[in-house]
């Protein structure tokens, strides 16, 4: 339903493996030959958008120092830590119901209405329960992360193909080996695909809870540098977050890749 | 007889759960002395105080919807014509994935304070900064949408000469309409979040502004009010989506029901 199934990353194979690479280094060139332009004609003001040099400069000036390090420390941790809950608590859980058809019954109508609730909505309650520290930031994460696990978890176990669990019971397989040969395979897939999701909305709720609740991190860095009025080092900071981001996006990918490599999703990726 | 039995216990179970959970809440917190957590009776008493006497459905909760909804039609437009653009040419993809994927990753709301150079601290600021999270998940799932489209059908239209606007609506957007709606269902909560933080940075009005300003004032009872409105609106506005969703793509579910019956 979700329509994010797992073979959302199947790529054809490319006729020409250096084009596309090529064009991609291109595209990056022009998007920052105009972040240079754009403010030197005077389209933008430099106060406002600083040109990409003096971005960089600061970026670089930025990776020089020990407080850098540490916020991206801080916030890596705060990510890392909610999503391992997450997951943990996602993959757990979503088993449990999903392979129990009274329980998934019993849980739908609570799952579908508390998985909109915003996250955000818990921020008052994080700071009045513990300030601007990192279980406020667990709190946050967990929560928005949680969600995309478990509803992943619940579509690959019903996913399940019925001639594949009678085989296995033929084979004599009791509830454990179906659920370690049958059941965990198929739902593998989407498990990753939710781990995938939930690593990005980690993310964004980890950076988000630093900005707003001022807890350690490359948020709060963002939110002083612009108390501050340092322009440029706001932008030098956004564009880490968007590093890391792609950091994160990559590492999901690797992991896709490695855990799924038998899967006919990935294994269609490598060209003949 | 049996459907209206069948009904009932469907009933029970979605509602068995969530009143369950509900009394517990009622009876673990009834004589609750803890500050932070008053007892749900008191919170539901100071709801009706809270936000429906008080006009502040009109002069909150109204505007900040409205900025919610201005943003995501917006991010829509911009996010469907972009991706069809991007979507339907191979060269114009290769050459801008690398970008895409960098300002994707951006977490939304870091730009926050970006666009409060740009905007100020107004409604503007706001449906930017709403656009500006909304349009990527939209955007990307279209480019996804409009790259599948199926060969045969897209064949089929070149026989029949079907090309420019007819070609769009009917063979492209239709056939990419699934994955756009799963886009717009993954801006709606990104939304929501947006619209909630962008509002907690400066703003005179909205539900966001409205329950920091409880929080900071520790009116612990109406925070939780405006926690709850909170999660009942994003309930309320996906059930609309889905709502929708199941009207415009009925073709779709259809069709792969078929599919699944007949195979």
């Amino acid at each position: 339903m979700t329509g994010t199934a797992p073979a959302a990353g199947a790529r054809t194979a490319r006729r020409l493996p250096g084009q596309p690479v090529l064009l991609g280094a291109l595209g990056l060139g022009v998007f920052l030959l105009a972040g240079e332009l754009v403010p030197r004609i005077g389209l933008v003001s430099p106060d406002y958008l600083p040109p990409t040099s003096r971005i960089a400069a600061t970026g670089i000036d930025l990776l020089g120092s020990g407080a850098f390090w540490t916020a991206v420390g801080d916030t890596v941790h705060g990510w890392f830590l909610g999503l391992a809950l997450a997951v943990a608590l996602g993959t757990v859980l979503g088993f449990a119901i999903g392979m129990l058809p009274p329980l998934r019954e019993a849980t739908s109508s609570t799952i579908e209405f508390l998985r909109p609730i915003p996250s955000v909505a818990l921020i008052p309650l994080a700071v009045l329960l513990f300030g601007a520290d990192l279980r406020s930031v667990l709190l946050l994460v967990t929560y928005a992360a949680f969600w995309q696990v478990l509803i992943q978890v619940l579509y690959g176990v019903r996913d399940v193909d019925p001639v594949a669990t009678d085989t296995a019971r033929v084979f004599g397989l009791g509830r454990w080996g179906r659920i370690r040969y049958v059941t965990w395979p198929t739902a593998l897939p989407y498990l990753l695909t939710g781990v995938r999701l939930a690593a990005a909305v980690a993310l964004i709720l980890a950076v988000t809870a630093e900005l707003v609740i001022g807890a350690p991190g490359l948020g709060n860095e963002i939110g002083v540098a612009q108390t501050g009025g340092a322009v440029p080092t706001v932008y030098a900071l956004v564009a880490a977050t968007g590093l890391l981001g792609v950091a994160v996006n990559g590492c999901t990918r690797l992991l896709e890749r490695r855990l799924l490599a038998w899967h006919p999703s990935v294994r269609r990726e490598v060209p003949a | 007889m049996t459907g209206a039995r069948r009904f009932g216990r469907h009933l029970l179970a979605a509602l068995g759960l969530p009143v369950a959970l509900l009394g517990l809440w009622w009876v673990l917190s009834a004589d609750s002395q803890s500050y932070y957590l008053p007892p749900l009776s008191r919170i539901l008493g100071a709801f009706p105080d809270v936000w429906l006497t008080s006009g502040r459905l009109r002069s909150d909760v109204l505007p900040s919807v409205l900025r919610l909804l201005t943003g995501l039609v917006l991010a829509g437009l911009l996010g469907v014509g972009l991706g069809v653009l991007v979507g339907s040419s191979r060269r114009l993809r290769a050459f801008c994935e690398p970008v895409l994927e960098f300002l994707r990753a951006v977490p939304p709301p870091v730009l926050v304070p970006v666009l409060i150079l740009f905007a100020g601290i107004g409604n503007s600021m706001k449906v930017l900064v709403i656009i500006s999270g909304c349009l990527w998940p939209i955007l990307l799932n279209t480019i996804e949408g409009v790259r599948a489209v199926d060969e045969v059908l897209a064949e089929t239209c070149r026989c029949y000469g079907i090309r420019g606007p007819a070609r769009l609506w009917h063979l492209v957007i239709r056939s990419a309409s699934p994955q756009i709606v799963t886009g717009l269902r993954q801006g709606l909560s990104v939304g929501i979040i947006l619209m909630v933080i962008s509002e907690m940075f400066a703003a005179s009005n909205g539900l966001g502004f409205t329950v920091i300003q409880f929080q900071r004032s520790f009116a612990v009872t109406d925070m939780w009010t405006g926690i709850l409105l909170l999660g009942l609106l994003g309930f309320l506005l996906a059930t609309a989506l889905r709502l929708a969703e199941r009207r415009i793509l009925g073709w779709y579910f259809g069709l792969r029901r078929a599919q699944r019956d007949g195979s």
